[in-house]
């Protein structure tokens, strides 16, 4: 462990002496990683249910031809909002709740590297996912697709501010996600208890770390592009405007260099849950442990060369798209791996089918799905008709609902008594299961024929006579099913939130990692002391050796705990501000006065003025930070 | 519970027969998996290429999944703890080797194909160059070698190569015949594309936009005809035929003045809309309204221009023409007439 | 967790005084992660550039608009500053927070004189030559790459002149040290990144 435990000389306020807050001032000011996995876990929840409402009805649009539940345009923003949503403002969020509330616990933390860094990523994420969803009440939403192709995406094409929301929003959350991702980076380099070498952490710290790796190279690309789409439309630049000398198939890439490791960005953590719930319910260590990270950092790194896969019909010229196509297909390989080796962790094994293992025994067939219609798509001939049709949509679905979104189910399944003491109930989350599963079986696989029948992605509907209806009907009745089946698990939330704490240290018996070894939930400082790592599999090699738990690198000392801070609310709401003023600058207000305060970035300066004002405090009054006393510890 | 599991697998191979059974693969003029020409044959021979080796994958997978959930499910008294193996260095390789055989044997027919389908024809003297442009919402076709333009319908000698060259005067759109080949993106000047394909039978096929290019996006339909030589000869001589305007001069005049600012018919006009020479021996109005005197998939070409023009918004929302009354002042009277004499405007 | 903190360490800071404590070594390594990210974002920045340096839209082109010794100065001024920012590094290892103020004082100098150029330069080529961020892709590409470097430089500025504040208020401590340290290591990345627009965006559109 980087930093060891010194005595302090000098008593700091202890934890009764501390200001506590309560309430709702608890949640905006917290810095426990605990907390902050709960705030991301119901926001990232929030923002899943808007998505989920979104794809309903674009499936009930879609339900028979010719219809006319909803207009074309409303069509278009609808499909951008539900992808935006889904990606940025979903699923990602609620990865970062699962690393938070776990990845501390998995390495013998008592929290993260940066817990000041930590809340500012929560409410910058969440203020840019705030601003994006606004444009439903502010003019429009964004309508030119989640990937926001130019020119379609410009001012000339695109007269509203929802794409201005689209650029600001994503801009300030992307912001967080990139804290998020340094911040993750730092932790598990730095903070793993002693005896934890890489080669011993968890799959689920593995494939953290990989993934905040993938964040740190591909977020800032993005970011790039964002601004450029910012100026383009706000200060009339050149950079996508044909017009203007400006190259539209500029956007693509910037878009997909970032856009293809984004897809590992989101895979590699469910990867990593699945790692996690098998050798628990198959009380068998992961097979092939070594192979499953070399898989993992290998898929990784070619993440980051296949980019223009997405481009095949662009128009880039056979040379550059053999390349890439070959370059793609080589990914089957390390995520070949990964199947095999789940599997042959079950195999000998004594499997448990708890929900969790549901999920992820769910996840492995349907995930190879996903995978095998990839190999499909990287034949560039082939993606000639694959591209831009129901193909593609029922691929990318498979991968990010089959693949993440169940990794996700499980993985919340799991944790869930780690993280709120209360263990879900067994029958709703079988429930959950068969219903999700059934559902998203029945929307997505029909999808695949409907693209080879003709039917490409995004139209608003379409001309009967084309036998695309009774499929389009039953992906519809598949998507309700599936809303039925989140509408299960939210009632299992609720239902268990209101039952007495159930969950012991190691609910689930099986436990193999270090979560498991302390109480559910945690106390704020996690580990009493700090626990010393044996090997792989730390809890389970030492409940094997018929210990109690785990063996302390320290002596029961005072623990360090930082201060709760307003400071990254403050600073949220500041961006957010500028975000909102930077956007209607160019407009005009009936207001003289409101005119004034935005055409002259008055707003947008007010705004930077809080977020800078509020830096500036965090470096001028240091965070001493208070502690808690042995005798504390003691007394509980 | 596992009952209900092993039925469950046992079901997803059902749906997939289901769903193609159901389907019949779809039209034969609109489905990839009904290729009516070389360039898609080629396409579907690599699919079915790439889904029989997957298929197996899958099996693969599925039957060890299969096996391991029944077989080594934890039976009620069970507490043992299973041997904990580390790994198997032969099977890792096994499964290490194996898909990248599977790919290898997968990556050399891709990039022949992709080398093979990027055979533009631009330079071959053979082949019939057309310019197709992409309009919000509409497809323009010109033919540099003839002189001529056309829109929605784009004719073609059955059996010829056609050298296309792909721009679009506004956002992207992408050019697709799911039925001869694969699709291809329309960028700005500057990157234009070029590709081929050729329909060796007589027939009318779909085409679609395939890429996002606004509210009507879906409606951006345009048809493929091929035709015999003769044929096609015919019709080139028929377009490029003078105007034949309205008999009535009053309603001419109105034609001239209103619809010829943005249109063309024959050698007058101007071409920032679709060219309207012919249009009444057209597959369809607007791309979107199917002309069918039989009735069965669309309505006649008169009912179907009178639909569009008393309501070009409501048929496809967001496109660029002016409304004919409320924009132009045109009576309803009018635009009837005008709508008979667009019917009647027929080649050949 | 973190277990100790800021407070002048008692008996006098150790040689390296960044990594005195776990914050300050977790502060430096984090820093080193969020330069990689940095490097990713000018990367995509220098390659939308490249890709648009030629499409002047019948506006100016590089080879008519730069005046390579102004730029050459600025070049110059930059250069310098990072030189005297080691200095700075230098003095606070040997524990002269005097030493390493000056060295900050005549960073922050050279940083000032570097940007003033900058804005004189991009006030020439709106003024004098017509050439806006609207102008031409090309334009737009310049002001952004250029200017966002600009931006990094202005920030670089005011945060070195808040830790001249600090160091008077607070003295060389542990805590300061780090920020001290993590500043320099900006102050010389974007010295680098300047070191690349010089060749890829000046030299290149001189001679190309």
């Amino acid at each position: 462990m980087a930093q060891a435990a010194h005595t302090l000389k000098s008593p700091k306020p202890a934890a009764h002496g501390v200001k506590r807050h309560t309430g709702l001032m608890d949640w905006i000011t917290t810095v426990d990683h605990k907390k902050i996995a709960i705030l991301y876990l119901w926001a990232g929840g929030l923002f899943f249910g808007i998505g989920g409402i979104e794809a309903l009805l674009i499936r009930w649009q879609l339900i028979k031809p010719m219809n006319d539940f909803v207009d074309a345009q409303t069509f278009n923003e609808l499909i951008t909002m539900h992808g935006t949503t889904m990606i940025f403002l979903g699923v990602m969020p609620i990865i970062f709740a699962l690393m938070n509330a776990v990845i501390p616990l998995q390495i013998g933390a008592r929290d993260v590297a940066f817990p000041f860094l930590n809340a500012l990523g929560f409410w910058t994420f969440l203020f840019g996912g705030l601003l994006l969803n606004l444009s439903w009440i502010m003019g429009g939403a964004p309508d030119a697709g989640w990937t926001s192709y130019t020119p379609l995406s410009g001012t000339a094409y695109s007269g509203t501010h929802g794409v201005d929301f689209y650029t600001i929003g994503l801009q300030i959350a992307g912001l967080g996600t990139l804290i998020g991702g340094i911040n993750f980076l730092a932790t598990i380099i730095t903070m793993r208890a002693p005896g934890m070498s890489f080669m011993r952490m968890p799959m689920f710290a593995w494939t953290t770390f990989i993934t905040s790796a993938i964040i740190l190279f591909a977020f800032p690309a993005i970011t790039v592009g964002l601004v450029l789409l910012t100026f383009d439309r706000i200060l009339g630049a050149n950079f996508f405007v044909p017009g203007g000398g400006g190259s539209p198939v500029l956007w693509q890439h910037i878009f997909w260099i970032f856009g293809h490791p984004e897809v590992y960005i989101l895979i590699l953590p469910a990867f990593g849950i699945i790692s996690e719930v098998i050798p628990t319910f198959a009380r068998k260590r992961l097979f092939g442990y070594s192979s499953m990270v070399f898989a993992t950092i290998l898929i990784a790194f070619l993440g980051f060369m296949v980019w223009a896969h997405h481009m095949f019909t662009t128009g880039l010229g056979p040379v550059a798209n053999a390349l890439f196509a070959v370059s793609t297909m080589l990914i089957a390989v390390p995520t070949g791996i990964k199947i095999f080796n789940w599997l042959f962790t079950l195999w000998g094994g004594s499997v448990r089918f708890a929900t969790p293992n549901l999920f992820a025994s769910g996840f492995i067939p349907t995930f190879t799905m996903g995978g095998v219609t990839g190999v499909m798509l990287a034949s560039a001939p082939a993606d000639f008709q694959f591209h831009d049709t129901y193909f593609v949509v029922a691929h990318f679905h498979y991968v990010i609902v089959g693949g993440l979104v169940m990794g996700l189910i499980a993985g919340l399944h799991y944790w869930w008594p780690k993280m709120f003491g209360r263990m879900l109930s067994e029958t709703l989350g079988k429930w959950t299961f068969w219903t999700f599963i059934t559902g998203f079986h029945l929307t997505f696989f029909v999808q695949h024929f409907l693209g080879l029948m003709g039917m490409q992605r995004r139209v608003f509907t379409y001309l009967p006579n084309q036998h695309f209806d009774t499929l389009n009907l039953v992906s519809t009745i598949g998507a309700g099913l599936m809303g039925i089946g989140t509408l299960i698990f939210l009632t299992n939330i609720i239902v268990t939130s209101k039952k007495p704490p159930d969950a012991g240290d190691d609910p689930w018996e099986d436990g193999r990692t270090l979560e498991w070894s302390i109480p559910s939930p945690p106390p704020e400082y996690n580990f009493k002391h700090t626990p010393h790592v044996r090997g792989l599999d730390a809890f389970w090699k030492e409940k094997t050796a018929g210990n109690k738990g785990m063996a302390p690198a320290e002596p029961i000392g005072s623990i360090h705990m930082p201060s709760a801070t307003p400071l990254p609310f403050i600073m949220s709401v500041g961006i957010f501000i500028a975000g909102l003023g930077f956007m209607f600058s160019r407009d005009h207000f009936g207001s003289a006065l409101v005119s004034f305060l935005f055409n002259n970035y008055i707003v947008t300066g007010l705004g930077l003025l809080i977020t800078f004002g509020a830096m500036l405090m965090r470096s001028l009054y240091d965070d001493h930070g208070w502690h808690i006393e042995p005798e504390e510890l003691e007394g509980r | 519970m596992m009952r209900t599991w092993q039925s469950a697998r046992r079901l997803l191979p059902l749906i997939a027969v289901f769903g193609m059974v159901l389907a019949g693969c779809g039209r034969e003029d609109l489905s990839v998996l009904r290729p009516q020409g070389p360039a898609a044959e080629s396409s579907l021979g690599l699919m079915k290429l790439v889904i029989s080796i997957m298929i197996v994958v899958l099996l693969i997978v599925f039957s060890i999944a299969v096996y391991v959930m029944i077989r080594f499910r934890r039976k009620p008294g069970q507490n043992e703890t299973p041997e904990q193996v580390e790994g198997s260095f032969k099977l890792e390789v096994l499964w290490t080797v194996i898909p990248l055989i599977l790919v290898i044997v997968l990556a050399i027919p891709t990039v022949r194909t992709v080398f093979a389908l990027g055979d533009n024809h631009s330079g071959d003297k053979n082949a019939i160059k057309v310019k197709v442009t992409g309009h919000q919402y509409w497809w323009e076709f010109e033919y540099p070698d003839y002189g001529i333009k056309t829109a929605q319908d784009l004719i073609i000698p059955a059996g010829k190569d056609i050298a296309f060259e792909l721009t679009t005067n506004d956002v992207l759109h992408s050019f697709w015949v799911p039925s001869l080949s694969g699709k291809i993106d329309t960028n700005p000047t500057g990157a234009t594309n070029r590709f081929s394909f050729s329909a060796p039978k007589e027939g009318v096929y779909r085409g679609k936009c395939a890429e996002l290019c606004g509210p009507s996006h879906g409606f951006m339909e345009f048809k493929v005809k091929a035709v015999s030589n003769d044929e096609f000869n015919q019709w080139i001589e028929a377009q490029k035929a003078p105007a034949v305007l309205p008999e009535d001069p009053a309603l001419a005049k109105t034609f001239k003045e209103q619809c010829l600012k943005c249109h063309a018919v024959g050698d007058q006009g101007l071409s920032v809309g679709p060219n309207l020479t012919g249009i009444g021996s057209r597959e369809s109005v607007a791309g979107i309204l199917l002309n069918d005197d039989t009735r069965q998939d669309g309505a006649p070409v008169e009912e179907n221009l009178k639909t569009w023009l008393h309501d070009t918004q409501g048929v496809k929302p967001g496109n660029r023409m002016p409304d004919p009354s409320k924009d132009m002042g045109l009576t309803g009277d009018e635009i009837d007439r005008i709508a008979e004499y667009l019917a009647g405007y027929k080649l050949n | 967790m973190t277990t100790t903190h800021a407070e002048p360490i008692e008996g006098g800071l150790p040689y390296e005084p960044e990594k005195a404590t776990a914050e300050g070594r977790n502060k430096v390594l984090a820093f080193w992660l969020f330069l990689g990210g940095e490097a990713v974002l000018f990367g995509t920045l220098f390659a939308t550039f490249l890709a648009l340096r030629n499409q002047t839209n019948e506006g100016p082109a590089a080879n008519d608009l730069f005046h390579l010794p102004l730029v050459a100065e600025a070049t110059f001024l930059l250069l310098v500053s990072s030189l005297t920012s080691v200095f700075a590094i230098q003095a606070m290892h040997r524990n002269r927070p005097a030493l390493l103020r000056n060295w900050l004082l005549v960073t922050v100098v050279l940083g000032l004189g570097f940007l003033g150029l900058e804005i004189y330069e991009f006030s020439q080529y709106v003024r004098d030559e017509k050439f806006g961020m609207t102008t031409s892709a090309f334009s737009s590409a310049f002001y952004t790459l250029v200017g966002f470097h600009g931006a990094h430089v202005a920030f670089g500025i005011l945060w070195i002149s808040l830790l001249i504040g600090q160091l008077a208020y607070k003295g060389l401590t542990a805590v300061t040290a780090p920020k001290i340290y993590v500043s320099a290591m900006y102050w010389h990345f974007i010295d680098v990144v300047w070191v690349f627009i010089f060749t890829v965006v000046y030299l290149l559109g001189k001679v190309g």
